[in-house]
């Protein structure tokens, strides 16, 4: 019964998104204020008959319900309920019904708090978010039906893969989707305004916290990710460039620039035509992933099961939704008039180079990602593309980005004195050097590079500290006063600070396990030990160990330094009966500074040892606690006052800009 | 003039699209990203000389395969589930009366000659690769794996995976027919 | 739409699963340079029926043939560039996680900074004029955008605008 129910939810949400879709963008046209309030009901309506359908297939998977198609294929009644839980979006119809749900909880979230936005434009910033929700909700209907039955209904289900049966990754997809969903809300934004033909301060003021909270979770998101493949892989990678990841990584980019152009629009009232394209495609880049996971074009470690009609499908909305957008773009973006003018060496010359760079980034991800299907396209032959590649590429771009970050918001708007900024930066460059030098002292002179991308780390992480203290003219004036300051400084400027000195710290963490990873594999017996990067690690023993749905085969190590405990360590071998796979738990301590990392495998062919993985990964645990940095930032600047609902608008509109005259084009 | 450019974003969009269309298509008809195309096609088969699977019985070189006849050189397994489903077809062509030359793929002797027993045998000869390198020398990547071998002695068709009704119609009995005119 | 799924059975039965547990102790090569050099080789080989893993991180039976093949080949004597020839001589470039800069990858390898160039290009020269126009036509701030921007400054600075 509740299976049909949700079933019936699903259909009900399609309904009401057609008429969400049509009805406001009619009303808004036509200036009929009760058919543009018809949005906001169906959007809550939306959200309602959707919540009650991901409801609906959650309760099936909670109470094992083996009638449903679903359940049999991604449950097992032993399964810890946390799995049970994650599995409704662990297959392809669950992380679909997750999809549409997060989608209609943006609706009715502009719905909710968008009451300050011009009714016009909230009417059709939730007639396209409707129409994006009528496709997903079209194509599930039709080829991928998260309640089908089955008769007889089997005793018990195939369970999940044990890959995904881990804390980590249970919650990586819905971040995810935070993400890329948030984005489309970006999208709606956009679409909007190109409908409504005007773009100003107070749209960029309006698109910022949505696209905060969609970049802030995606960044989450994708850390999760990457601290999964980190202790699940059994050595220690955390990015592969595989598709799935980039596939992550592009919108990512996008969303940074956007985020970052969305500023200029906002303070100078320029860049435009330019934010809107970036916000049509940060949404097409999150449904291009959407695409590339489920259709099977590409191959990739983390893709669902594919298949080539749903790839038609989910190709279909693509063109509807991409295309759509950028016709309308075509149509409406010349008529948008740019604002001010600067120099090129100002904040918006900084925040444009920005832009240019990540750009460029994605760009490049896009090539790398994309390229093996153009050599099948025109039959070039097959080529694999990668991580040399992107090392090769990807990391250099990433340079200036991170060097010019520091500089950035020392800027002052419309023209900038660089060699003063360049002057206050003078601790910042002081700090990098002594990074560079620490490494170079601590690991030696190797790679090179690796110790300049430290000190370029420490210059980023300290040019956010100079920003704020600058900000907030500490040691310039008494310590009370700087304290009154820093209260009373905005909420962006902190996020922006933070978020900063984040990517600084992650950027620290991933040059630092990737150039100066220890790396031990041996066989060892009971007793006996090997040393580490000064570490010595001992095999206690081997037991075997019971579990839930799995049983474990589990090691215990002992990890001493020049005689002294360290730590206990108790990697384990994980076999899943149901879906007779193997997984491997590491166990790692960390020091905050670096992780140990082991990994006992199985007994070695001459029958008495055990196959032993052991790591010291230096600063790696920077790479996660940055990006947590980063994701803060974001949720700082979301709580700034200026984007606060309510917020009286008088001062949103920059008229001021308007008296520069306009730049011949654009 | 400047209207153009914004068009440029929907005209690189369209043209994705309609790459991505293309590939869709192609993967529908079989042409799936993890199939590979051999490099080894119009080579001469690598040089191998491998045991017979069974005692006794002649096994596999590549110095008997230039010896004017168009043959088949099967790669397969005991342990390896797609295998059984093609061998009903290999069987039949081998009715048919063409030569097919088996490379049972690390497997056990045993085991191999157990289903040879059990389901027929379809193979002139046959023989084991029990360290695989000749399945590498020949750039299989995955069992089962059928190349048609010209009179020559040269590889002219690599099949990926198990040989199909179709691919048979279409592809295999068409290239066997040309080659030995 | 029948040969996909069985391709997805082919592939199942032939992977084991994405779980990289990679090179293992017996494989080896007594000689720490040797091993060395190995490893490094192999991280820049794509394994075959994996998605997107190097063989070095695979512990697909394939990876582990390709591995030990590798090895043997650099104890026999060969330099790094004819061990991993004599792989893609027998599966092409696919096997290499580089790939190699030949005019159909040159859109792939220069696309990039070709767009770098040109987006930079661009923005100089728009930058020139625009700066150039500000010089010329832009008069010093009016006073309703110098108030605005005076505004704009204490809020950025000390957050007391607020009404």
């Amino acid at each position: 019964m509740i299976p049909e129910l949700g079933h019936y939810a699903l259909v009900l949400a399609l309904v009401v998104a057609l008429v969400q879709s049509v009805i406001p963008l009619w009303g808004a046209a036509r200036r009929d204020a009760a058919m543009m309030e018809v949005g906001r009901t169906a959007a809550y309506c939306q959200f309602a008959a959707l919540a009650l359908a991901f409801g609906a297939l959650t309760y099936a998977h909670v109470v094992s319900d083996f009638s449903v198609l679903n359940v049999v294929e991604n449950s097992h009644t032993d399964k810890p309920m946390l799995y049970k839980v994650a599995g409704v979006w662990g297959n392809h119809e669950g992380s679909l019904v997750l999809w549409v749900f997060i989608l209609a909880l943006f609706g009715a979230l502009v719905a909710a708090f968008g009451r300050n936005l011009p009714a016009s434009l909230r009417a059709r910033v939730l007639a396209v978010q409707g129409m994006i929700g009528v496709g997903f909700l079209w194509f599930m209907v039709a080829t991928s039906n998260p309640f089908t039955r089955v008769d007889p209904a089997p005793l018990n289900g195939h369970d999940l893969n044990p890959l995904l049966q881990d804390p980590g990754l249970a919650f990586h997809p819905p971040f995810l989707y935070l993400g890329y969903v948030g984005f489309s809300l970006c999208f709606s934004f956009a679409a909007g305004a190109l409908i409504e033909g005007r773009v100003d301060a107070a749209w960029a003021r309006w698109v910022r916290p949505w696209a905060l909270i969609a970049w802030s979770s995606l960044t989450l998101g994708i850390a999760m990710g990457s601290w999964w493949s980190y202790y699940t892989l059994g050595w220690g990678g955390w990015w592969f460039w595989d598709p799935v990841e980039n596939a992550s990584l592009m919108p990512w980019l996008a969303g940074t620039a956007l985020l970052h152009s969305a500023i200029v629009v906002e303070k100078r009232d320029t860049l435009k035509s330019w934010t809107i394209l970036l916000a049509i495609v940060t949404f097409t880049l999150s449904l291009m992933g959407t695409f590339l996971v489920r259709s099977g074009v590409l191959t990739s470690v983390h893709a669902f099961a594919s298949d080539p009609a749903r790839g038609v499908f989910i190709l279909a909305l693509l063109v509807v939704a991409t295309g759509g957008g950028l016709l309308l773009y075509a149509l409406r973006a010349p008529v948008l008039k740019a604002g001010g003018l600067f120099a090129p060496i100002s904040r918006e010359g900084g925040l444009v180079l920005n832009n240019l760079l990540l750009s460029t980034a994605c760009a490049t991800v896009f090539l790398g990602t994309l390229y093996p299907l153009f050599m099948d396209a025109v039959g070039g032959g097959k080529i694999s593309i990668g991580p040399p590649f992107f090392n090769a590429t990807f990391v250099p771009l990433m340079v200036p980005v991170v060097a010019v970050m520091a500089l950035g918001p020392l800027l002052s708007w419309k023209r900038a004195d660089l060699a003063g900024v360049l002057g206050r930066l003078k601790i910042a460059a002081l700090v990098g050097v002594v990074a560079a030098l620490a490494a170079l002292w601590l690991a030696g002179t190797k790679p090179v590079l690796a110790v300049l991308a430290l000190g370029l780390a420490g210059w980023a992480v300290m040019g956010a500290v100079v920003d704020v203290a600058d900000r907030i003219r500490l040691f310039r004036m008494p310590l009370s006063d700087s304290i009154s300051r820093a209260r009373h400084l905005p909420r962006g400027a902190w996020g922006t600070a933070i978020a900063h000195a984040g990517l600084g710290v992650a950027v620290a963490g991933m040059v630092g396990t990737s150039a100066w990873t220890t790396e031990a594999i041996q066989v060892l017996h009971i007793g006996q030990s090997v040393d580490v990067a000064g570490y010595s690690f001992r095999l206690d023993s081997v037991a075997e160990a019971p579990g839930p749905n799995y049983t474990a085969r589990r090691a215990v190590l002992t990890v001493t330094r020049n005689g002294d405990f360290v730590a206990t360590l108790a990697p384990e071998q994980r076999f899943y009966p149901v879906t007779r796979m193997t997984t491997t738990g590491a166990a790692i301590h960390t020091n905050f500074f670096s992780d140990l990392y082991a990994v006992v495998g199985e007994p070695a062919p001459d029958g008495t040892g055990y196959n032993t993985r052991f790591y010291r990964h230096p600063l790696v645990p920077w790479i996660w606690v940055g990006s947590i940095l980063m994701m803060a930032g974001g949720l700082v600047s979301l709580s700034d006052r200026r984007l606060r609902v309510g917020v009286p608008l008088k001062r949103a509109v920059p008229r001021a800009a308007a008296a520069v005259p306009p730049a011949p084009a654009e | 003039m400047r209207r153009l450019m914004f068009l440029i974003p929907l005209v690189l969009f369209l043209g994705l699209a309609g790459w991505f269309g293309v590939r869709l298509k192609q993967i529908d008809r079989g042409d799936t990203p993890d199939r590979l195309p051999s490099v080894m096609i119009d080579k001469p088969v690598p040089a191998f000389d491998l045991p017979p699977l069974v005692d006794g019985q002649p096994g596999v070189a590549s110095a008997g395969l230039a010896d004017g006849k168009v043959r088949l050189v099967n790669f397969w397994a005991s342990w390896c589930a797609p295998c059984r489903s093609e061998h009903s077809i290999l069987m039949r062509l081998a009715g048919q009366g063409v030569d097919i030359r088996g490379i049972d793929y690390k497997d056990k002797a045993a085991d191999g000659q157990a289903i040879l027993a059990r389901d027929g045998n379809p193979y002139a000869a046959v023989a084991r690769d029990e360290s695989g390198r000749t399945a590498i020398d020949f750039g299989v990547y995955g069992v089962p794996e059928t190349y048609v071998i010209d009179r020559q002695g040269r590889i002219r068709y690599r099949q990926v995976g198990p040989i199909t009704p179709q691919d048979l119609q279409n592809r295999i009995l068409p290239l066997i027919n040309e080659l030995s005119k | 739409m029948r040969r996909v799924l069985f391709t997805l059975v082919l592939a199942a039965t032939l992977l084991s699963g994405p779980l990289a547990r990679a090179v293992q102790p017996d494989e080896m090569l007594s000689d720490p340079a040797m091993e060395a050099r190995a490893r490094a080789i192999s991280k820049d080989l794509r394994c075959l029926v994996c998605q997107n893993q190097s063989i070095d991180d695979s512990d697909a039976p394939l990876a582990r043939d390709l591995r030990l093949l590798l090895r043997e080949r650099l104890v026999k004597g060969d330099t790094d560039a004819q061990a991993v020839a004599f792989l893609t001589d027998r599966y092409g470039d696919y096997v290499l996680l580089r790939p190699p800069v030949r005019p159909a990858t040159y859109l792939l390898w220069f696309g990039p900074f070709a767009l770098l160039v040109v987006g930079g290009g661009i923005l100089l020269w728009r930058g020139r004029r625009g700066s150039a126009g500000a010089e010329a036509l832009a008069p010093p701030l009016t006073a309703e955008e110098k108030a605005h921007l005076a505004m704009l400054m204490r809020d950025e600075d000390e957050g007391k605008g607020r009404p």
